[in-house]
């Protein structure tokens, strides 16, 4: 008996030791470094050895990896439930479709006036719900969410209605014009390291460490000194600022876009890789934003019964391991 | 028709609207109320009871015909079996998480949901399922407004499920566990109360009633599809929270409420139908916002 749970015990260890082991190389901040140098080279040699389609999913993996950053500084640091977070998304991509489609903006000069109003909108719709009980918060933002992209599907002569906004400029640097997968691929690829270096400069700060307090106990944070109402508000303008700006480029990559992509089912996709991936932790985040989008092309021959399979996966992750893929350790 | 008819119609409209989000907001509100549990999962579940139903009648249309009697003995026997598919969702996914943080069941809800709803799809191939039965336009007419028999019977099945489940909770020792049990589990626990077995009874009459809906709206609308649960949860938890979510008046007086509020709302010249869902979901933000414990709500101060 007693030797079985010295066994036992040996097993449980040898275990940990692997994950412990991991996670203390990623510990060091100069051997994190050194591995997140090696991951960013590879992904900047890719394009000269993968096909469009491999980079087509890359592409797609790294704006993955933005929005789920944003969104987990909301529900992950914050721990403000979001469920209309493609709302923000939306907004960044139709301000920067129609400025640039309808009144021939150049794309750069349409980035701040995009972002200006995904932070109007995320102060609209977030500020008046911020005292809300979590559950409360989950249905109002995804109401918000819904609604705003109703209205991206109603007010036709500006966003094109249901068939969506069509002739989105491309943008060019220096002149050159940004029309291949492969530039899209070094965008995308840029803005998720600046993403990665964002929350990571975030999550130890001053108002990260605040994020996190008032998400563990509220009225502690509160008593000593923590504005909640101001800290909450904070995280959800940053957050939805990095779903707006990857939806800027989003509109551009596209150009054109329709109220479907932002529909619910975005919203939930997003949710969904964060919480796969392990809220609170920058790593899980491209681990759940790489297995959201793999998933799905490697189960491609399930067809649409894939979202069924998610479904069940949700289930079984919030059973037997609710911390996610790559947790954070300090849970 | 003058404004009088107008308002009339809109009157009789409203309350078959609001019927349908008062069943489903009854399985919102009981779940809520005993254990804090936003069910995401409540409108795909009346989808799937709407579908049991169209199934059922079509099967029974054989021997019980396609009116009246074959489409209560649908109604019945998709609630029973609606209400084991809660069950068994409330065993399968909820139950292992009581103790978990809200947000681990509300993703697990999701998940459900999810489910729920690709699986239907699936089985469906996505079409529209029309819901066939031998019922007319015929009723009965007030000046220029027409009420059909089956909009009087679809508000008088109502009523009496609402009656029958306002007996149930008020008269009966299981509705006694309810109400105890959702102001306080452990208390209940100690008392003997098998707490387990009365939250699956909760999720069996939540769904029980969400079924009923979806195959009422089924016959009412004549059309039923995978996608028909997602709008009307979200209108019925809105309908739940207007009321006051826990509190069963407070849910059949904000389904109604809601429903004339649609109707008449989606009047006025400057909304428009195609602004109806805007409508509620604004509506549901400045409710939350200024009274978010509802109608009938006690006035408690709640942080979490």
């Amino acid at each position: 008996m007693a030797a079985n749970d010295e066994t036992a015990a040996v097993r449980r260890t040898g275990m940990a030791g692997i994950e412990d082991r991991i996670a203390d190389v990623l510990e060091d901040r100069s051997k994190r470094a050194a591995v997140f140098a090696a991951l960013v080279l590879t992904a900047v040699l890719v394009p000269s050895v993968g096909s469009n389609y491999t980079l087509e999913i890359l592409t797609n993996s790294f704006l993955y990896i933005v929005l789920c950053l944003g969104l987990n500084i909301i529900v992950g640091y914050a721990g403000l439930l979001d469920l209309g977070f493609a709302a923000f998304f939306a907004v960044g991509a139709y301000s920067v479709g129609i400025l640039t489609s309808k009144f021939g903006w150049n794309f750069w000069l349409a980035i701040p006036p995009a972002l200006l109003l995904t932070v109007v909108v995320r102060v609209v719709i977030g500020a008046p719900t911020l005292r809300l009980r979590s559950d409360y918060l989950a249905i109002v933002t995804l109401g918000a969410g819904e609604m705003i992209r109703i209205i991206a599907r109603n007010m036709k002569d500006l966003t094109g209605g249901a068939s969506g906004l069509i002739g989105i400029q491309r943008p060019s640097i220096l002149g050159l014009e940004l029309n291949q997968i492969s530039h899209y691929y070094y965008i995308f690829l840029i803005l998720a390291i600046l993403a990665v270096f964002a929350s990571d400069r975030l999550e130890n700060s001053r108002l990260g460490r605040a994020w996190k307090y008032v998400r563990d106990d509220e009225d502690a944070a509160e008593a000593m000194g923590i504005d909640r109402v101001a800290v909450k508000l904070s995280a959800y303008i940053i957050g939805a600022l990095f779903a707006g700006l990857a939806g800027c480029f989003y509109a551009a990559k596209m150009t054109a876009i329709s109220p479907e992509t932002f529909q619910f089912m975005q919203s939930i996709m997003i949710l969904v890789a964060v919480v796969l991936g392990g809220m609170g932790k920058i790593a899980g985040m491209v681990v759940g934003a790489l297995a959201m989008v793999l998933f799905p092309e490697i189960f491609r021959e399930i067809g649409s019964m894939r979202m069924l399979v998610f479904g069940v996966i949700l289930i079984v992750m919030m059973i037997f391991r609710p911390q996610g893929l790559w947790p954070d350790r300090r849970h | 028709m003058d404004t009088l008819d107008i308002i009339s119609q809109q009157i009789a409209n409203s309350l078959i609207l609001g019927s349908f989000y008062a069943l489903v907001a009854l399985g919102y509100s009981m779940v809520y109320g005993i254990i804090k549990l936003l069910n995401f999962a409540h409108g795909d579940v009346y989808m799937v009871g709407a579908f049991i139903g169209f199934t059922l009648l079509s099967l029974l249309s054989g021997f019980l015909g396609d009116g009246w009697l074959g489409i209560s003995a649908a109604v019945v026997l998709s609630m029973i079996a609606t209400g084991f598919l809660g069950v068994v969702i409330q065993r399968i996914a909820y139950r292992p998480l009581l103790s978990a943080p809200r947000l681990s069941i509300l993703i697990t809800a999701m998940g459900v949901s999810l489910v729920l709803f690709n699986a239907v799809m699936a089985a469906t191939f996505g079409e529209y399922k029309a819901f066939e039965t031998g019922l007319d336009f015929e009723g009965v007419d007030f000046g220029s407004i027409h009420i059909s028999h089956t909009q009087i019977v679809l508000v008088l099945a109502t009523a009496l499920l609402m009656t029958g489940l306002t007996l149930f909770i008020n008269r009966t020792i299981y509705g006694k566990a309810m109400r105890a049990i959702s102001i306080d589990m452990d208390a209940c626990r100690l008392m003997g109360i098998d707490v387990n077995k009365i939250i699956a009874l909760t999720f069996f009459v939540g769904s029980a009633l969400a079924a009923a809906a979806g195959v009422m709206a089924g016959v009412y609308y004549g059309s039923i599809h995978f996608f028909m649960g997602f709008i009307i949860g979200l209108k019925a938890f809105t309908a739940a929270v207007f009321g006051g979510i826990g509190i069963i008046p407070g849910a059949m007086l904000g389904g109604l409420l809601l429903g004339a509020l649609e109707s008449f709302g989606t009047q006025m010249p400057w909304i428009g139908t195609e602004w109806k869902d805007v409508f509620s979901f604004g509506l549901l933000i400045l409710i939350l916002v200024f009274k978010p414990n509802g109608l009938m709500g006690r006035n408690e101060i709640e942080r979490m």
